[in-house]
């Protein structure tokens, strides 16, 4: 009897855990695909009556006066898509030189530079905010996409080298000493042996950065106004501004959500070993 | 006779090794430490941009100013509040569920991998998404609360200080707690079976198993988890801006909100700035006493 108890307990639990971790989202996801009657009646009517398109057709086709806000959303959606991957791309192929100086070659002072560059971490975004708006004032780089990049940059650049360093001292050096003895080069052994072995490494670490770079609100709220804002901006904006248009919101935040929800389902053992990298050794 | 010798030179791990480090280290420490530096020299300024003709270096004034500014001080009251409460919530419902997830049941694996949704959602979907859910009108929480007989009338959640308060901490908590599940079940599954073979043979209970043997093995991992998400919960912006705004009067008004409304609304950069460094500095010393003192007590271990 007690055993047959706790099996009820258990999946009693486990139900639990799951009605609490999606109940949110599904019900962003239903109200995306509403009809506004159905969400405004009292009580309310959880499974909607008939589904629509309306929501998301109309953020991307709107007619009329409100043709600025497509615009806008097909704008700040390409915004997104190019700064995440420029800065995915430029922070792999920096991250995993660094990473791989740090984890295979002696040189001096590369201890204090892991640590500088793992200190900036703490650095809250509040602080940098104001300066960094000064500065990028003077370069003409606010509402810049290039702008942008550079910041989100110097938040995911840390964290790529974090990963892949560990990732790199995973993979015994004989291999490389055997190249090296054939007569590569440092560099050449990188490419030839330590690259092609580390495929899950450098999987997870570019998504750890499109995540991130796709994600980031504070710095695209500050430093972008129209040309280099990004969805989340927008998103940020429709619902401080839209007033009853909870719909489209809903629509937008969907489509906003997808990108990195897909993602980390798809490869969340890449996701769950890079989380625990770091604390747990 | 110069090419081999260029080679050597480049292959050199102390000349290599700083040439592939540089890129890198530039520009993390072009865009962190240079703007750090700044940032303290604006602290000690009066720079309003609305009254340039009154700027001036005023050395500690600001903070002297801070430290009697009630609306500052209210702020950083409601920052602690919000992460401490978020930090204790996350880590016993991390660890309840950790828990719960590490036992044998079907599907296991599909459970697990659903933690992964909330951390990898936008935070600012996060905050529209709870914005909707507790609308006054049409929101989902008062049509749950209704149609189960809690309440009896809709509430606008949001009007009352007590309530708002919970509900972003409780938003918050859904979106970090994922977070601390992960780290939480990585730590469970380094924990070896005989040691809760021996206990089961000693007679203990599940729940003195837990407390002997589960909890301390964890508690490394848990420091690190609940300093990060305490941390992270003094950063918090978009949560709060969008939905609360700071209000009911000033209730949920974070210190990041008010940085903001300072600089970019109020255009007082040395305010603004030295108004982050303090409360940096805040965080920033019990973060190092707590690093210390969890490492001794690993250690130790």
């Amino acid at each position: 009897m007690p055993r047959l108890l706790k099996r009820f307990f258990l999946y009693l639990a486990v139900t639990g855990i799951i009605v609490w971790t999606i109940a949110p989202y599904i019900w962003l996801i239903i109200s995306s695909f509403s009809v506004k009657i159905d969400l405004l009646t009292v009580p309310l009517r959880w499974i909607p009556s008939r589904l629509t398109l309306e929501n998301y057709y109309s953020l991307f086709f709107m007619r009329g006066s409100e043709s600025v806000n497509a615009r806008l959303f097909i704008h700040s959606l390409g915004n997104s898509a190019f700064i995440s991957m420029t800065t995915m791309f430029i922070c792999l192929v920096l991250g995993v030189l660094a990473a791989y100086a740090i984890a295979r070659l002696r040189f001096k002072g590369s201890n204090l530079m892991v640590f500088v560059m793992m200190a900036t971490q703490l650095v809250p975004p509040i602080v940098l905010v104001v300066p960094m708006y000064v500065i990028m004032r003077q370069f003409d780089l606010l509402d810049k996409r290039a702008g942008l990049i550079i910041v989100d940059i110097s938040i995911v650049l840390p964290l790529v080298i974090w990963l892949m360093r560990g990732y790199f001292a995973s993979i015994p050096s004989e291999l490389e000493d055997a190249a090296r003895i054939d007569g590569c080069t440092h560099l050449g052994a990188l490419v030839r042996v330590i690259l092609p072995l580390s495929g899950p490494g450098l999987v997870s670490v570019m998504i750890f950065a499109f995540i991130a770079a796709w994600n980031e609100y504070l710095y695209a709220f500050i430093f972008t106004n129209v040309d280099a804002k990004t969805l989340p901006v927008l998103i940020g904006e429709f619902s401080t501004k839209l007033g009853l248009e909870y719909l489209r919101i809903a629509a937008a935040g969907v489509l906003a959500s997808l990108p990195p929800v897909i993602l980390a389902l798809v490869f969340q053992r890449f996701i769950i070993r890079g989380l625990t990298a770091g604390a747990i050794k | 006779m110069t090419k081999p010798r260029l080679r050597s030179l480049f292959d050199d791990p102390r000349i290599l090794g700083l040439l592939l480090v540089v890129p890198a280290m530039l520009a993390i420490l072009g865009v962190v430490l240079f703007p750090m530096f700044n940032s303290l020299w604006l602290s000690l300024q009066q720079h309003d941009l609305s009254r340039p003709q009154e700027n001036a270096f005023i050395w500690f004034r600001n903070y002297i100013d801070l430290l009697q500014d009630p609306r500052y001080l209210n702020s950083l009251q409601a920052t602690f509040k919000f992460s401490l409460f978020s930090v204790l919530i996350e880590l016993t419902l991390g660890v309840a569920i950790a828990i719960t997830l590490n036992q044998n049941f079907r599907g296991r694996g599909f459970v697990r991998g659903l933690m992964i949704l909330p951390w990898a959602m936008p935070s600012i979907v996060n905050a529209a998404m709870w914005k909707w859910i507790y609308n006054a009108d049409y929101g989902a929480l008062n049509a749950l609360l209704s149609q189960l007989h809690i309440i009896s009338n809709y509430r606008i959640w949001l009007a009352e200080p007590v309530t708002a308060m919970t509900l972003i901490i409780l938003a918050n908590v859904w979106k970090e707690t994922p977070f601390t599940v992960i780290l939480a079940l990585a730590a469970l599954q380094t924990i070896p079976d005989d040691l809760y073979e021996a206990s089961r043979v000693d007679g203990a209970t599940e729940w003195q198993t837990f407390l002997r043997i589960t909890l301390p093995l964890i508690m490394p991992v848990l420091m690190i988890a609940g300093l990060l998400q305490f941390i992270w919960g003094f950063q918090t912006f978009e949560l709060i801006f969008i939905v609360t705004g700071g209000g009911p009067f000033s209730s949920t008004e974070m210190t990041n909100l008010r940085v903001y409304a300072t600089t970019f609304r109020s255009l007082r950069f040395g305010y603004g700035a030295a108004m982050a460094y303090l409360t940096s500095l805040i965080i920033f010393i019990p973060a190092v006493v707590y690093i210390r003192t969890a490492y001794r007590k690993v250690v130790e271990a």
